[in-house]
């Protein structure tokens, strides 16, 4: 795993800091002087996974790059609430595309800094391409896969938040089977989100073979920043998606953001893994492990399986689904910790 | 108008719009009181000190601690730890090794030669205090770190009361003893040994004492009618363990019956198979009713001190006595059987319980003795004002950490009554409960257990039978303090807060909000490891 854990065994690796840690071991989440990339003021509901993530990552990535970033992103809430004409959150070049083409704006960015770079730019100048799981699984997705398959230097970050949300909750390809949207309502013999295909991006990623692909939630902090710093110090196609819950249009608690990713990963719903060319170099593993009951009963868009009759049938095919990721990724180990 | 094309407006900053006006609750910052703390007899303030040991600051965590109990290396040994009991990690783990921790900062100090701090200023007043035991050298302490004079009279030829004279060295080595002891004494406190204070009124007036702290103890041996033969050797535990700091070592037999199932029945009975006899504790109840300690029952034990339950001495002759065996009624209650039984017993030794001289306080207007103990209010206040008076003698449950806890009690009112005031307590916190914390923050780390002196030293020696932990697993240990309700400075708050509205404010300086764009989402409250911030409700 990217992962080295220090054994520090009042709060492990797993709190943001640690006073008894030496500064180069803590995360950049604990600096006094990390960038704020996304400060605030910005508009994201209360408890919003996807600001929350949107910070891990581009500080971590501000970080690795030494502050030398242009990020470009796709419409969806993360510009909606970030940047209301004329003002913004970001405190980092930033530069809003269309919904669907963020990955081929990077790309050309990423070509621009080339050419400089070979007129005699000393300096390098990192590319980061970031929109939510609307404008990457589904209207980006073309450009996405032409800036992976020309492997053009930039790391693409997706928040996924399983919807669009900020058009009023509305299904995308990453909607998870069962969930209630504006657009999968709760009727019917089949209630919610179709239990269809499937459509999980970081592994068509990589079935480019691009150098990077990895995946990640707001839970685990450290996990999140070590990816993106490792795939910052690469270079060529890199795709990071994060598991970024969404208070408003999963009908959860505000407070309930962390816990919800932690629960996602903890039951096998969601896998923390990654790869390089293809093949998967290492997972995060579960630590408690949890029946999906526990991730599914907190959220009011799987409220039509807990009536009164509680939909036993449609929770054992989501329990499978958990299984099938802890048996193809190997998620759980006797001897994890 | 040098703008771009289409644009009309400068760029500003999302700052311009304090989201904290859409919030309906907020994040507060609290200091909850940790189960150990409110649990410690003595009153440390355990998780503070762990805090300063956890750094490896070993020196702090002791003055920390010294700020509460000046003894850590004897509570270290004989405390009984209810401290562990309350701990919330024992409902993730096991508790934290607090005991253990402690001794190991009581022995560096002794070590290391760290002085107490002396007092700031000199009060010119002068306080007696009657009897070198816990209760009376933690007041003595804490009264002189007030800046009070302070005379300690003392009727033995040693410091430190029932610790030296009741606890065997196996449990408490005497050098330790001594070292803490002497230096408390060392802050100026004036000892005076083999001094009986016969009557309290006069001694008080003789040394022109504003104020005087009774903690006398309980060291007379109880008596049960026995009938016995002229021959028979019976002696009260206490004078046996008192007899075993002298010259001459009590001569007791090879078979030496103890009677009583506290923890001095136990101190006895180790003590007698130390000197080489083969004790038999005889014990009118069941292991589950005897008042010792678990643990002690289970070394005694493990010692080979043999115990006869539900038995009660009938008549003791020359070489034998008569047992009645006992059977519990529907109360738990033991109830004779009329089946008798002679066992052979070179002596008798009865630890039944003791009481406490009285004999000084004869013709003290307005104090109040019942069931054999001084009654004082609830400022260690006895009915005489003046007198203050705490350990064994008074109401409460008998233990050195309890009489420690007396101690600094009472000097803290002495102090405040002479200054003619009432002496009152900080408020206290809430109790940091296991339901504020989020566990998933703590990495599993089982507790780390203290050597035993091997069994055979344990059944011949009077060598300590419980060892310390050394440097490295006693942070080990003190690092597994979960920090119930004080805030670590683990930067959750700071790092989870999705609106940056968390101010850190540097090392040991802890967080603050920046209500201006808070918006009262609660994931700091959720994703404090200790429970350390609280949600209240905004007046709208």
């Amino acid at each position: 795993m990217s992962i080295q854990p220090v054994h520090f065994y009042q709060t492990g690796t797993f709190t943001v800091g640690n006073r008894l840690l030496a500064p180069e071991e803590r995360s950049v989440q604990a600096n006094m002087q990390r960038t704020n990339s996304l400060n605030s003021g910005h508009r994201a509901c209360q408890g919003c996974g996807e600001a929350l993530g949107a910070r891990y990552a581009i500080d971590a990535a501000m970080n690795a790059a030494r502050g030398r970033l242009i990020a470009a992103n796709a419409t969806g809430c993360l510009e909606v609430f970030s940047t209301p004409y004329p003002e913004t959150s970001w405190q980092i070049p930033w530069i809003h595309s269309l919904f669907g083409n963020t990955a081929a704006v990077a790309s050309g960015i990423a070509a621009a800094i080339k050419v400089k770079r070979q007129k005699g730019q000393a300096d390098d100048v990192r590319v980061v391409a970031q929109g939510g799981d609307g404008g990457t699984t589904d209207i980006g997705f073309g450009c996405l896969s032409g800036m992976f398959e020309r492997n053009d230097d930039v790391l693409y970050i997706c928040y996924d938040n399983g919807g669009y949300m900020n058009t009023g909750v509305q299904r995308s390809s990453a909607t998870p089977p069962a969930a209630r949207t504006a657009t999968t309502m709760p009727v019917g013999p089949e209630p919610g989100n179709v239990f269809g295909q499937g459509k999980f991006v970081p592994a068509i990623a990589m079935a480019h073979e691009i150098p990077y692909v990895a995946t990640a939630t707001v839970a685990d902090l450290r996990d999140l920043e070590n990816k993106v710093t490792k795939a910052m110090g690469m270079r060529g196609a890199r795709y990071i998606h994060i598991l970024v819950p969404c208070p408003l249009g999963w009908g959860a608690a505000s407070h309930d953001t962390i816990r919800l990713a932690r629960l996602a990963k903890e039951t096998g719903i969601f896998p923390v893994f990654e790869a390089e060319h293809g093949d998967v170099t290492g997972v995060l593993k579960i630590r408690r492990p949890q029946p999906v009951e526990e991730y599914l009963k907190l959220q009011k868009r799987y409220a039509h399986l807990f009536g009164k009759k509680p939909a036993v049938e449609t929770i054992a095919r989501l329990q499978a689904l958990a299984d099938k990721n802890i048996r193809k990724y190997g998620l759980l180990d006797r001897e994890a910790n | 108008m040098d703008k771009p094309f289409a644009i009309t407006l400068d760029p500003g900053s999302s700052l311009a719009n304090r989201t904290g006006s859409w919030r309906t609750s907020r994040p507060v910052y609290v200091d909850r009181l940790p189960p150990c703390n409110s649990q410690c007899p003595a009153g440390e303030d355990i998780q503070g000190w762990l805090f300063h040991a956890e750094s490896g600051d070993y020196e702090s965590a002791w003055r920390h601690l010294t700020r509460d109990n000046p003894f850590p290396a004897i509570m270290g040994r004989v405390c009984y730890h209810t401290c562990e009991n309350a701990c919330n990690r024992g409902r993730l783990d096991e508790p934290v090794g607090i005991n253990s921790v402690e001794r190991f900062l009581g022995d560096e100090a002794l070590k290391r030669g760290w002085k107490l701090s002396p007092p700031a200023s000199d009060s010119g007043k002068h306080v007696l205090i009657v009897g070198a035991g816990p209760s009376g050298m933690s007041a003595a302490y804490h009264l002189r770190r007030l800046g009070h004079q302070v005379t300690v009279h003392e009727a033995g030829p040693l410091l430190g009361g029932m610790m030296r004279f009741g606890i065997p060295k196996y449990r408490l080595p005497r050098d330790v003893l001594e070292a803490e002891m002497q230096r408390v004494a060392d802050l100026g406190v004036r000892v005076v040994l083999n001094t009986k204070v016969e009557n309290i009124l006069e001694t008080m007036h003789a040394g022109a004492f504003d104020a005087a702290f009774l903690a006398v103890g309980a060291h007379i041996g109880k008596r049960a009618m026995i009938p016995a033969g002229d021959a028979a050797r019976i002696i009260d535990a206490i004078s046996l363990l008192r007899s075993m700091e002298g010259e001459e070592k009590p001569l007791l037999g090879r078979r030496v019956v103890v009677y009583g199932g506290g923890n001095t029945a136990i101190d006895v009975a180790r003590t007698a198979k130390r000197m080489g006899a083969e004790p038999l504790i005889v014990y009118r109840r069941t292991r589950e009713k005897m008042p010792a300690h678990d643990f002690e029952v289970e070394e005694a034990l493990q010692e080979g001190v043999m115990v006869k339950w539900l038995s009660t001495i009938k008549q003791a002759g020359e070489s034998s006595l008569t047992i009645e065996k006992m059977a519990l009624d529907s109360k738990g209650f033991p109830q004779p059987t009329g089946e008798f039984e002679t066992i052979e017993a070179d002596s008798l030794v009865l630890a039944l319980g003791q009481d406490v001289d009285l004999r000084l306080l004869e013709g003290v207007p307005g104090l109040e003795v019942s069931d054999g103990v001084v009654q004082v209010d609830g400022n260690m206040m006895t009915g005489h004002a003046g007198i203050f008076a705490g350990g064994d003698m008074v109401p409460a449950q008998r233990n050195v950490t309890v009489a420690i806890g007396h101690g600094k009690k009472a000097a803290r009112n002495i102090d405040a009554w002479l200054r003619g005031e009432q002496y009152v307590p900080p408020p206290k916190h809430e109790v940091a409960v296991f339901e504020n914390l989020n566990t998933w923050y703590y990495a599993d780390a089982p507790k780390t257990v203290r050597p035993m002196l091997d069994i055979i030293r344990r059944q011949s020696t009077f060598d300590e039978v419980q060892g310390g932990l050394d440097e490295s697993n006693a942070l080990f240990e003190a690092r597994r303090c979960l920090s119930c309700g004080n805030c670590f400075e683990c930067d959750n708050c700071y790092g989870v807060c999705p609106d940056n509205a968390v101010i850190k404010l540097g090392p040991g300086k802890r967080f603050e909000f920046n209500y201006d764009y808070c918006k009262g989402c609660g994931m700091c409250v959720a994703e404090c490891p200790c429970g350390a911030i609280r949600m209240e409700a905004e007046e709208i």
